[in-house]
């Protein structure tokens, strides 16, 4: 591509380099301020090889995750976790990999863009993930993220029209996420046949970092969807380990597990 | 009907400021296509007849204008009810779920969802599934299930699949959160009848087109009574739409028009500006935008947000938005009922207790006013009687 790597904001230039070194990518999801443990196990998320860590920033009605992702939402706020506690928290981190703040456009524009991104670099944020934002109402934020350098990153669904997959693709900074099935996160027993489809029908578009994610939750899974894509998120499954008490060293494990798989391909 | 859409500027999705399609990327061929469709089939003469055919001969439209007599002597005013009581299933929801069953028809869908809060709605979206052979599940939070008993009984005598839904305050808004993750799953034969003018473009206006007929109707019928349009038409505000289809003719009049909400979810009132269920409008939210509860005795009003045409003719004050608190909807449920022999549904009655309020206060002695009664109250007499010992 005639793009210069200088333009790439900090989290997809690293990315980039990633794959383009033959790598397989892995992003793990956690909902930040579970349990008063989480900033562990972010640490130990990051020591078992993520590549990027996304950050659940709770929300009230969180209308694109099943019943793991809002019983940890849900667990979080009655613990009295609001966006600028997990931000300090995450002030104070340095575990040498990339976050990335997922949340609902409510807070985002409750807080208003200048404190939002104020609150993002405060918390050393590299990106931002607003999966009820879409591409029409999301330039003004875009722009002034990614001036920023903060990537904002732009979801591609199996229901997407190519012409509008072509778009995302372009508007997008850091990555492109492609949406592993038709339904809300969570986990599944098997893997959907479109995880691998949106993985190369937006390949064909795009010479972006394509990250597909919602519905894997095992490492054959994980194997088997980065034949296509350059890499995997994983969400429901490593959080229903946190909720169900597995701490820091199981989501190790676990995480781990998935590390050796996909770099097993 | 063409009139009503050309005032509406499709490129934003929006009311001035506010609406919008704040949806999953999964959902956004879904809602644009629907935008499609609703526009063709509402500038099609044939769809509009049909929809206003199974109105009348199914639903029972026209639906009549009473003068409270006994009323209007104590109060001092004019007192009229447009009455929806009187409609099919009881509420003005049938209006806008036969217009919605008719575009799934048109669709080729052959699932029906939607959320409840009074049940209302659902009753209405399971009739017309009957009616039309669609499958039909809906939503509705556990409390409300406890509370509105008689009409989940309604729903499952009418084959729909009712689902308690126990997250978050386990009312309205989780019922549609959850109707919205259903979505987002089947979105491939399934449309989500949305039941108030609330969610993305293009429900608001759609929903607000469905309800039109409610003035449509009521502002030939007033006139022909007063010789005049009324000073007032009040109704009551949930998502706003019995409201919204009631102000529809009178938008450009002069008449009055006024929205009541329950003091525990008064969203215009008390509400900030925000982006939730797929819509920007006026929410009750905390110093984070974390959507908070809303406390109603009334199931269909349990909502702590509004709809954005609301949030908008607040802004340019055409509309003028009251509240009223519970104890004075306990008073005028029993109020219509012993002075005009009519049980309303707990949610009009926060309109008829504005009226009981003001009427000569606020409403100068002698003024016309035109209420919607949006309900009747059989679904309510279990929870009043709770209330009231009896
Ligand atoms: C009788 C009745 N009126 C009003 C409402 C509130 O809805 P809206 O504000 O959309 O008219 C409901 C909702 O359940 C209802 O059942």
């Amino acid at each position: 591509m005639s793009t210069y790597v200088d333009e790439y904001v900090p989290l997809e230039k690293e990315l980039r380099s990633k794959r383009d070194a033959g790598k397989k990518l892995l992003i793990p999801y956690l909902t930040a301020g579970y349990d008063q443990d989480w900033i562990v196990s972010v640490e130990a998320i990051a020591n078992a090889g993520a590549d990027a860590i996304e950050i659940g920033i709770p929300f009230s009605d969180p209308i694109m995750d099943g019943p793991t992702i809002q019983a940890a939402s849900q667990r979080a706020l009655e613990r009295g976790t609001t966006p600028i506690s997990i931000f300090s928290e995450l002030a104070k981190l340095d575990v040498g990999v990339p976050l990335i703040a997922m949340t609902y456009c409510n807070l985002l524009f409750h807080a208003g863009f200048e404190r939002y991104l104020g609150w993002l670099k405060d918390g050393n944020i590299a990106g931002t993930i607003f999966p009820d934002l879409p591409l029409e109402e999301a330039g003004e934020w875009t722009e002034l993220a990614n001036r920023a350098g903060v990537a904002n990153i732009f979801l591609v669904s199996p229901t997407t029209p190519t012409l509008r997959a072509a778009k995302l693709c372009s508007a997008t900074t850091g990555f492109v996420y492609g949406i592993g099935l038709m339904g809300v996160t969570g986990v599944r027993e098997t893997l959907s046949n479109s995880a691998s489809e949106i993985a190369k029908s937006i390949k064909a578009v795009t010479d972006q970092v394509v990250m597909v994610g919602i519905g894997i939750s095992t490492p054959s899974q994980a194997k088997s969807v980065v034949r296509d894509a350059d890499g995997v998120i994983i969400g429901s499954a490593l959080v229903k380990i946190l909720l169900e008490g597995g701490g820091p060293a199981h989501a190790f494990e676990f995480v781990k597990s998935i590390r050796s798989a996909i770099d097993s391909l | 009907m063409v009139e009503s859409l050309d005032s509406y500027d499709f490129s934003s999705g929006g009311f001035g400021e506010f609406g919008g399609r704040f949806v999953p990327e999964s959902l956004v061929a879904a809602v644009s296509e629907l935008e499609v469709l609703f526009r063709d089939a509402w500038l099609d003469p044939e769809f509009v007849n049909q929809y206003k055919e199974i109105l009348t001969s199914y639903a029972g439209r026209p639906t009549p204008i009473t003068r409270c007599n006994n009323l209007s002597d104590s109060l001092g005013i004019e007192l009229y009810l447009k009455r929806e009581d009187l409609t099919h299933t009881g509420s003005h929801k049938i209006n806008n779920v036969i217009g919605q069953a008719l575009l799934t028809q048109r669709m080729g869908k052959t699932r029906l969802i939607a959320e409840t809060g009074a049940g209302q709605h659902g009753v209405a979206t399971a009739t017309a599934a009957a009616l039309f052979g669609l499958k039909c599940t809906v939503y509705m939070g556990a409390i409300d299930v406890e509370r509105q008993a008689l009409n989940v009984f309604r729903m499952r005598l009418l084959g729909a699949e009712v689902i308690p839904v126990t997250s978050g305050s386990k009312t309205l808004k989780d019922a549609i959160n959850e109707a919205m993750r259903e979505w987002v799953a089947c979105v491939h034969d399934t449309h989500y009848c949305i039941g108030s003018v609330m969610g993305p473009h293009p429900y608001p206006l759609m929903v607000r087109e469905f309800q039109r007929i409610i003035s449509e109707e009521s502002r030939p019928q007033i006139n022909a009574l007063l010789g005049r349009d009324p000073d007032y038409v009040v109704a009551c505000i949930g998502g706003g739409s019995n409201a919204a289809g009631s102000f529809a003719k009178y938008l450009e009049s002069d008449t009055i028009l006024v929205g009541v909400e329950p003091a525990g979810g008064a969203a215009i009132i008390n509400g900030t500006p925000g982006v939730i269920h797929g819509m920007r409008s006026r929410f009750l939210q905390d110093e984070y935008g974390q959507l908070e509860e809303a406390q109603s005795i009334s199931a269909g009003l349990d909502y702590p947000g509004v709809g954005p045409e609301h949030a908008y003719l607040a802004s340019l004050k055409r509309a003028s938005y009251y509240c009223v608190t519970d104890s004075m909807v306990l008073d005028a449920f029993q109020r219509l009922a012993k002075s005009e022999g009519i049980i309303p549904a707990l949610e009009p009655a926060h309109a008829i207790a504005w009226v009981l309020k003001e009427a000569g206060n606020e409403i100068p002695l002698g003024s016309s006013v035109l209420v919607t009664l949006s309900g009747r109250g059989d679904k309510d007499s279990e929870t009043v009687a709770r209330i009231l010992g009896q």
